[in-house]
């Protein structure tokens, strides 16, 4: 039987803990308001880009003139699998969700006898797709000394991406990231990046007829590049959003479990309590009916 | 003057400006153009170079853009810029910076065709140096 004291030790300590994930979820809530606030503003400029993208790409989509980007490199060989995770742990299932989807595909294309090559944004990602696919991660980019995602991160990221592209590196990329759907509920989801999967619309929204200034292949050849860079941005902000939802959400339940061990805790030290002064009645009223 | 048009400055992070303006002069590809109200639909990809403001509610406004596109429509403008700083913000020490990265990005070039730019780009920058 435990003694007294490692009752009240261990009451203690969980009540230490209580008050650190009660403090994280507090602090995740409002970074996540942050993080919520910065996709929305990035939210018009990757609006933009994509009506100019699939008005344009409309036109050149069948031109065999058409960047590479846009119509792929002709082969489907070597896929490059970019997982976007956190740097840091304590937020639930969120790293885990995502490395299982890209585990998925990775594990999807070579079974088809592909070549995969692994980028990790993030360093949890690594750590977990080490074990598995040490030998495919090319390389790893970590963004835990970066206090607010900026798009120079993005841009960073985007233009090591192009430079394998064009390097010939790779011929597909995908990329994996958990959208924000609300604070309990983020899906991890891959996205494709290279080629451009660009929802073309038959008719241009705003049905005016535009003068392109240069022409519009090299209008298009100079906002692809860009748009690689826009779409990891805005993957890394959803995912900025969906971590802090996460632990939000993991810390809370964590908190509350805390809570739930206490009570226990604190039952079974009073029991106790209770037995040890019976028991010592029982010795003193014995020991007086013995005289 | 006449009709006013709407004039948005948009940055990958956020809306930087957005306001109804007299007239937006922008440092095109193929050249500087300005733009009034009623200007004929018009895509066009930009230089680094000024953006010139003309009419906003707090008077008017120099920006320097680091390339991007506009996107021109009879009433309103729509400038998508990767970077965007106020001239007044501007100064000499951070464009040197710029040019430097740009000629060391010049001697990292792979392509032709990225070299062509990036010494395209250092021009530009080098003109805006010489202007200020």
């Amino acid at each position: 039987m435990p003694s007294l004291k490692t009752f009240r030790n261990r009451i203690a300590s969980v009540k230490a803990t209580r008050k650190i994930t009660r403090a994280m979820q507090m602090v995740a809530a409002s970074k996540l308001k942050r993080a919520q606030d910065a996709a929305q503003a990035a939210r018009p400029y990757a609006e933009k880009m994509a009506s100019v993208i699939s008005g344009l790409a409309g036109s050149m989509a069948n031109n065999p003139g058409a960047p590479v980007l846009l119509s792929g490199s002709g082969k489907d060989v070597v896929h490059l699998v970019i997982v976007a995770t956190a740097d840091r742990g304590l937020c639930g299932g969120f790293n885990t969700n995502i490395v299982r989807k890209a585990r998925q595909h990775i594990e999807m294309l070579l079974r088809e006898g592909k070549q995969v090559k692994i980028f990790c944004v993030g360093r949890k990602g690594r750590d977990q797709l080490k074990r598995n696919y040490n030998h495919l991660i090319i390389d790893t980019v970590e963004l835990a000394g970066v206090k607010r995602i900026g798009f120079s991160n993005a841009a960073q990221i985007g233009r090591m991406v192009l430079d394998l592209y064009s390097a010939g590196e790779f011929d597909v990329a995908t990329i994996f990231y958990a959208r924000f759907k609300s604070v309990i509920s983020q899906e991890p989801i891959g996205q494709k990046l290279i080629p451009a999967a660009i929802e073309t619309s038959a008719t241009p929204q705003t049905g005016a007829v535009y003068d392109y200034e240069p022409d519009e292949g090299e209008i298009l050849a100079e906002l692809l590049p860009r748009n690689v860079s826009i779409q990891i941005f805005r993957a890394l902000l959803e995912n900025a959003a969906s971590e802090q939802g996460a632990r939000m959400s993991a810390m809370d339940s964590a908190t509350r479990n805390a809570a739930d061990v206490i009570n226990r805790l604190t039952l079974q030290y009073n029991r106790q309590r209770q037995a040890m002064i019976t028991k010592e009645l029982i010795e003193i009223i014995s020991g007086a009916e013995a005289l | 003057m006449a009709d006013k048009i709407q004039f948005d400055l948009v940055s990958p992070e956020r809306l930087l400006l957005s306001e109804p303006v007299d007239m937006v002069t922008l440092p095109g590809t193929e050249g500087d153009f300005g733009v009034l109200a009623g200007h004929a639909p018009v895509l066009s990809t930009l230089r680094p170079g000024i953006i010139d403001v003309k009419g906003l509610s707090s008077g008017d406004m120099r920006i320097f853009v680091r390339g991007g596109f506009a996107e021109v429509n009879p009433d309103k403008v729509v400038v998508l810029a990767e970077e965007a700083i106020p001239l007044a913000e501007l100064d000499a020490a951070v464009l040197d910076q710029r040019i430097q990265n740009t000629e060391e990005d010049l001697a990292a070039a792979k392509s032709d065709a990225e070299h062509d730019r990036i010494a395209s780009n250092l021009t530009d920058l080098k003109q805006l140096r010489a202007a200020l």
